[in-house]
């Protein structure tokens, strides 16, 4: 058991941290530090992409000829670390960048290879995931979007919902059922989808926060070439389940820094504030509060590391991988649920209000972060697969 | 970075489960329990053969040399099998030689604590059952060639089965209570020193009540520097605590695997218990209190094993968690048994017990989570 770093990788981590004090944007302090991408910050933070991917700061998992750094997860921690410790910009394209581009290096052809990840390192082009349909949430291979062959193409038509950033989307990762007489996992295909397909509409659904960040996607006979299949025909199911342990395991890392940056936030609040007369990290509730939030964020950072070693000694990530999402939604939750309780009454200011904490960015924050046990992968859906995959309880 | 086991401590791990499966089977335990000692002398030297006893004093004094890392795959399979005796209450009192005594105390001690000859506990906390320097009242007055102590010690783990205890007592009062605490090694059977053995609602755990009734020691039982007892007995009992939580990591770790295993073949309704979402989703929420502890847990021992200026916080973080996780973890695997669970039959109330005693044990969590506010400047 070693934390230490190798000269390397501290090489690394000093160049990341200078990197960081010269580049991040002076600009991104004015909107409100908040962890999840705002629409009014999408272009600020489609630049800050570009410029992490000119510095050579993202994607260094991904292998050299993809646009990555072909470097190791312990690098890529580094890399994590340092942003959190300098309240670093969020990614933009953060389904691309954990999601689509992982599934298409592992699963794509060498043209696809070349063709998409590095302009989803860039921020060129934005991804978005067409997974959930309004039948078909937790219960995905039940999804009912079709695809038909026609000639060299497929024919989509159906629906997809809550897709984040669709509205913004160059592409997508689109299942749809191309066998309806195969059984529903093994009836599944997985399609880079251009967006700007003739018969693609997005209608933006206004969310609990008031922002529009989400949609509703419709597909009117949209022709995709077959070429635009990835891991082959009607094996959309397993690429599918790939792009979700990639989302845990790559995400993983991206949202424990994120939490720790919103944590140290809310220290910050927390000791401009007074409860009763006093400051709030005075009372001893509070501090007890703050404390186990900081505890449970330190364990979600040696779950990941627990995570990374078993990938770099060639072993699969175990039942840390999956513990390590509930833990990161239970925290987050709670963590945003004491921000509004450090704030009593003013808790109630929106933004708008000039005397509202911190422009009313916790307020965002607090709504948005309902959704955290529902997306990718609801909080009981993630607890029936611990229980089943990693515990081996009988399927209900 | 490698944030996981080496291939001898994965061999430690199997030897430590292969041997405690053999000599601390379920019967085993219960029946320490129900003796006033809590184990035989028989077992103690077949911990000493092993190398366990010694595992991680240096090889100049007897020890194996090992670090906190290998004694926490111990401590882990030693949860594991609630295994009773003075084990723990013995390394604490030699990790307190270790860190604060002479060159010729430590080979004396260390050495007969290794080979299974001496048993040393930590006589430091008191009825007022506080963790803090102001905490200890026992007085020791110079005099003569040695000491006068005078006291009562509480929680003393063992006691009765040490051959000697190491006393924390005041030898200097003044503003700042950390400065005048020192340590001194107590023969078991010095006059004036009285060991009472408590009932103990975890009877594997045997605590003990120790007055010291003007207990006269020479000048060459005190340990270390006079006065300066408390930086020793606080770095000891921080490395301890990590130790601790490994133990409680792997009793939790076993509550979860024998629940994991009854709700597979626990038939209601006509089908396995676990195929219920109300059982399983409780299965999944032990997981993730198991896993939380065990990552807290090995970084502190990766963290107190180095050193690092983070030490302090790493024992404190996991303290707090494992606190909490052991104690839900064995509470909802009882509910998961449903009745059985709750018999004396069935081993859960074993692990309910330990937990309860382990978080009460150098700070439970609300404790340990001021002490974390603390350090990180809240």
């Amino acid at each position: 058991m070693d934390f230490t770093l190798t000269a390397d990788q501290e090489t690394l981590r000093k160049r990341v941290r200078a990197w960081l004090t010269d580049n991040i944007p002076t600009e991104w302090k004015k909107f409100g530090l908040s962890e999840v991408p705002r629409p009014e910050a999408y272009e600020f933070l489609r630049k800050w992409q570009k410029t992490l991917y000119d510095a050579g700061f993202i994607g260094l998992t991904w292998p050299k000829e993809y646009g990555g750094q072909g470097l190791t997860f312990v690098e890529e921690m580094v890399l994590h670390e340092e942003m959190a410790l300098q309240k670093a910009p969020p990614i933009l394209n953060i389904l691309g960048v954990g999601m689509a581009g992982p599934t298409i290096i592992a699963y794509g052809t060498e043209e696809q290879k070349k063709r998409y990840p590095a302009k989803i390192l860039s921020c060129e082009e934005i991804w978005c995931q067409g997974y959930s349909e309004p039948n078909s949430g937790s219960d995905l291979a039940s999804l009912q979007t079709r695809a038909v062959k026609d000639g060299d193409h497929w024919v989509i038509n159906g629906q997809k919902v809550w897709t984040s950033l669709a509205h913004v989307a160059d592409w997508m990762m689109l299942l749809a059922r191309t066998d309806p007489e195969a059984p529903r996992h093994k009836g599944i295909t997985y399609f880079l989808l251009d967006m700007k397909s003739p018969g693609v509409t997005v209608k933006p659904l206004k969310q609990i926060t008031g922002d529009a960040e989400f949609n509703e996607v419709f597909f009117d006979n949209v022709r995709v070439h077959e070429r635009q299949v990835l891991g082959g025909v009607n094996n959309g199911w397993a690429v599918g389940l790939t792009t979700l342990m990639y989302e845990r395991l790559a995400l993983g890392f991206g949202l424990q820094v994120r939490l720790r940056i919103t944590l140290e936030s809310l220290i910050d609040m927390a000791k401009r504030m007074e409860k009763h007369g006093r400051g709030v990290t005075k009372d001893p509730v509070m501090r007890q509060k703050l404390a186990a939030l900081w505890i449970d964020t330190e364990a979600l950072k040696y779950m990941g590391a627990r995570a990374v070693t078993k990938l770099l000694r060639g072993e699969l990530p175990g039942p840390e991988a999956s513990a390590g999402k509930m833990g990161w939604v239970d925290t987050h939750q709670r963590l945003q649920e004491l921000a509004m309780e450090i704030q009593g009454p003013y808790a109630q200011l929106a933004r708008g209000a000039d005397i509202a904490v911190d422009n009313g960015v916790w307020q965002y924050s607090f709504l948005r972060s309902r959704a955290n046990s529902i997306e990718g992968g609801t909080t009981e859906i993630q607890k029936n697969i611990i229980g089943e995959r990693v515990l081996g309880l009988p399927k209900g | 970075m490698d944030f996981g086991f080496n291939a001898d401590q994965e061999m430690l791990r199997a030897t430590a489960r292969k041997f405690l499966e053999n000599e601390c089977t379920s019967e085993l335990v219960r029946a320490r329990m129900a003796d006033d000692a809590g184990f035989t002398a028989q077992f103690w030297t077949k911990l000493a053969e092993q190398g366990w006893l010694g595992l991680v004093y240096p090889e100049q004094y007897g020890g194996a040399g090992l670090g906190f890392v290998d004694l926490t795959v111990l401590m882990e399979e030693m949860g594991r099998a609630v295994m009773p005796g003075p084990f723990f209450s013995t390394l604490l009192g030699g990790l307190v030689i270790l860190e604060a005594g002479s060159d010729a105390q430590k080979k004396e001690w260390l050495t007969k604590i290794a080979e299974g000859e001496a048993r040393v506990t930590l006589a430091w906390t008191e009825p007022n059952a506080r963790w803090d320097a102001a905490g200890v009242t026992t007085t020791a007055k110079a005099g003569g060639s040695g000491y006068t102590l005078s006291g009562t010690k509480l929680f003393v783990p063992d006691a009765h089965v040490a051959q000697a205890l190491v006393v924390v007592a005041r030898t200097r009062e003044g503003k700042n209570p950390g400065e005048g605490v020192s340590l001194f090694l107590v023969p078991a059977g010095a006059k004036g020193l009285s060991v009472k053995l408590l009932p103990t609602m975890d009877q594997t755990r045997k605590l003990c009540e120790v007055k010291l009734d003007d207990v006269v020691v020479p000048a060459g039982a005190l340990l270390g520097a006079k006065d300066g007892g408390w930086t020793p007995l606080a770095r000891v009992v921080e490395r301890a605590t990590v130790a601790l939580c490994a133990e409680m990591c792997g009793g939790a770790q076993k509550v979860l695997d024998m629940t994991t295993e009854y709700a597979k073949i626990r038939i209601a309704f006509g089908k396995p218990i676990g195929s219920y979402q109300g059982v399983k989703h409780k299965a999944a929420d032990m997981l993730v209190d198991v896993e939380n502890a065990k990552s807290l847990t090995y970084y502190a021992a990766w963290a107190v094993d180095e050193n690092v200026p983070e030490a302090a916080l790493a024992a404190s973080m996991a303290k707090a968690y494992a606190s909490d996780a052991f104690r839900k973890v064995a509470g909802a695997g009882i509910q998961l048994h449903g009745g059985i669970g709750f018999t004396w039959e069935h081993d859960l109330h074993l692990y309910f017990k330990r937990a309860k005693s382990s978080e009460a044990t150098f700070g439970d969590a609300t404790f340990h989570r001021e002490r974390v506010a603390q350090l990180i400047n809240l």
